[in-house]
């Protein structure tokens, strides 16, 4: 997989790595610029940040941010939170699991076009349900309304493709 | 040139506010009427959102849940001079909900662009700071423990304590960190803040540095509030451009740096041990205490770690005085609470009422009773730690000690309602579920006990209501709450036993509590 992607990985990372910066930080900063942290980074990241390589390998493992092979081209977040829970979160993982033939967090296999994802609070729980859809947020989430956005969020991807 | 404000903060953008601010421009250019549109902040009455408002003679006049497509009839009922129309839902600042508020940590938010230091200022701000700079530190920390401020991200610890304490500790370098883990359902109030007033947090934190020799500051911000994040960075830099932030705070002698740090998708780094764990770049496992974070906190250093509202609520203090603020509220528990109506509730939002207030009241009153219309059954106050609390608990004063008494928390004033239809057993069983997924794993009450937890609850679900069963999810929740490490497994059983002793019916148990030990009932 890794090998599909043109980077180096000792570059990536001293290009972020920058002093003062956490293991956090930098996790952060090489995600953000490449959706994901490549396993082949966490050997430079050890010797740049002066950490064994149990210890990164740990930090990336221990978050559920941190992701380390590419998300999917449609990647749907829902919240399975209380609040949600209280608005009919579970019917609707129901109907978002019958649409798109996947199963929530059950990962996804490289060229599969859809990821679902449980996460827990938005921050939107007066709005119930909230979810993501390719990082953008949605709230008062329902059936129609999640068909409606996921089929603009598929015909986004296969125009860009 | 007419204003017409259209929110920026999560809530309406999850709801295409953005999409309906261009439009809004798009249309006045059609029609070449001249207005000035502000991207406010969110008034908190979230079940109006988006809530677009135009000022007008008699004041800023409202339109609620207004979508792109209403934009033109919007415009063709002169909505501009304030016309009539369905959206319309009057003087907003005379909307009951909101009029009937006690609000002081959220005096400005909606009012405001949240990023015109201009509009802060205007409004109110860099009072609190001003007078901080003109008191000795010392007498500060007092002002702060006679205003009776506890800590409001759930602990309700005294805040002025906490800054005593790292005052008077000797270090080259102190930290203040501000928590804004909001990882609990059915809370939304630091993200508000963040959103919609983010200078009255950086002036919160700016003063407890002030007064407690700090000169350097962190705001962990959870990585699902995108928003929040970009908000207070182009917040930070432009306190920092304005002379609030830097070498010499408003001129004065004192220095203080303030930076935002990203969680990342971790619900225990709300707890201060973790949070500061993952500050540092680690994983986010919970340390032992003692020693205390005011004495050994980020680096090692003396750390002040206080949530976003009760650093928020500290300019009001200052610039008005402890004795205003303890002037609202009962017992002791003094001063204002966001209550944050979330869940199954018609009128979902934030209301900032002094302690006292009772949960019938803010569900009825103010909530407008549940969405779905059914008969509210069970409301979840504080998070999911928090308790289920039934209708016969609903009279009881919002008071961190009266909800002590009957087993409950106020915590972070995050109220979730389920209606009728709701299956407690079943939320139970999450409760477990959810502990089991974001334990750290460090104490192992927590650790195996949520996981031993799922699976006797859902034995008890599947039709094992033996005394048997129900003993070891007794026996099992008395472990966690005794032997966990911090809040997360030692507070993961209130909501399970409230659960059971209130609704055992879900449980398909005739009375659950004629089993419970005679101590516990």
């Amino acid at each position: 997989m890794d090998d599909l992607i043109a980077f180096a990985p000792e570059q990536l990372v001293e290009r972020h790595a920058l002093p003062g910066k956490s293991l956090l930080a930098v996790l952060h900063a090489i995600q953000d610029e490449l959706g994901y942290v490549p396993p082949a980074t966490v050997p430079s990241l050890a010797r740049v940040m002066n950490l064994s390589r149990a210890e990164v390998h740990g930090v990336i493992t221990y978050y559920h941010h941190f992701r380390t092979s590419p998300a999917a081209p449609v990647t749907v977040q829902l919240c399975r939170a209380e609040a949600c829970r209280s608005m009919g979160t579970e019917a609707l993982a129901h109907h978002i699991e019958a649409r798109t033939g996947c199963r929530f967090d059950a990962g996804h296999e490289t060229g599969d076009a859809v990821e679902l994802e449980s996460v827990y609070c938005l921050g939107q729980c007066a709005l119930s349900p909230a979810m993501m859809v390719n990082g953008t947020l949605h709230a008062k989430v329902t059936p129609q309304k999640f068909d409606a956005i996921f089929a603009a969020a598929s015909k986004c991807v296969e125009v860009t493709a | 040139m007419t204003r017409i404000y259209v929110p920026r903060d999560s809530s309406a953008l999850a709801l295409g506010a953005d999409a309906l601010a261009d439009a809004i421009k798009a249309e006045a250019a059609r029609r070449g009427i001249a207005i000035d549109l502000i991207r406010n902040g969110s008034r908190g009455l979230l079940w109006l959102e988006p809530l677009v408002e135009v000022q007008t003679a008699e004041g800023r006049v409202g339109y609620a849940n207004v979508e792109e497509s209403d934009v033109g009839a919007l415009f063709d009922a002169g909505f501009v001079d304030g016309g009539e129309h369905a959206r319309r839902v009057g003087v907003v600042d005379e909307i009951p909900y909101l009029k009937k508020q006690q609000r002081l940590t959220f005096a400005r938010i909606g009012i405001t662009d949240p990023l015109s230091t201009d509009d802060y200022v205007a409004h109110g701000g860099l009072e609190g700071l001003r007078q901080a700079l003109q008191t000795d530190g010392d007498a500060a920390c007092e002002a702060l423990i006679e205003s009776g401020l506890r800590g409001r991200g759930g602990a309700a610890f005294p805040a002025g304590i906490k800054w005593r304490t790292v005052r008077a500790a000797k270090a080259a370098q102190k930290y203040i960190v501000c928590n804004a883990d909001e990882g609990d359902s059915g809370t939304f109030s630091d993200r508000l803040v963040m959103e919609s007033d983010p200078y009255v947090l950086i002036e919160g934190m700016i003063i407890a540095g002030v007064v407690t020799g700090a000169t350097a500051g962190y705001i962990y911000v959870r990585s699902e509030y995108p928003h929040s994040i970009a908000t207070l960075e182009a917040a930070i830099a432009k306190a920092r451009a304005a002379g609030w932030l830097g070498d010499s705070v408003l001129g004065s002698a004192h220095r203080f740096e303030l930076f935002v740090a990203k969680g990342a998708g971790s619900y225990v780094c709300g707890e201060e041990t973790a949070l500061l764990e993952s500050l540092e770049g680690k994983r986010g496992i919970v340390r032992a205490k003692p020693p205390v974070p005011a004495l050994v906190g980020l680096y090692g250093q003396p750390t002040v770690i206080n949530n976003v509202i009760t650093l928020a609520t500290v300019p009001i203090i200052f610039a008005r005085g402890a004795a205003f603020y303890k002037d609202f509220g009962m017992g002791r528990s003094r001063g204002t609470l966001p209550f944050q109506l979330a869940g199954n509730v018609k009128q979902g939002g934030l209301v900032e009422l002094a302690f006292g207030v009772t949960l019938r009241e803010l569900i009825h009153d103010y909530g407008g009773g549940t969405a779905s219309g059914r008969p509210a059954r069970a409301v979840q106050v504080g998070g999911p730690l928090g308790t289920y609390l039934p209708e016969s608990q609903w009279d009881i004063p919002m008071d961190y000690e009266a909800y002590a008494a009957v087993g409950a928390v106020v915590g972070h004033g995050g109220l979730v309602v389920h209606d009728d239809t709701s299956n407690l057993a079943e939320l139970a069983q999450y409760a477990m579920h959810f502990c089991a997924l974001e334990s750290c794993g460090k104490c192992t009450p927590c650790r195996i006990g949520s996981t031993r937890g799922v699976e006797v609850i859902a034995r008890i679900r599947n039709g094992d209501t033996s005394k048997r069963q129900v003993q070891l999810l007794r026996d099992l929740c008395d472990t966690m709450v005794s032997g966990s490490l911090c809040a997360m497994g030692g507070m993961t059983p209130y909501p399970v036993l409230s659960a059971l002793d209130h609704f055992p019916e879900d449980f398909g148990l005739a009375d659950a509590r004629a089993d419970a030990p005679k101590a516990a009932a």
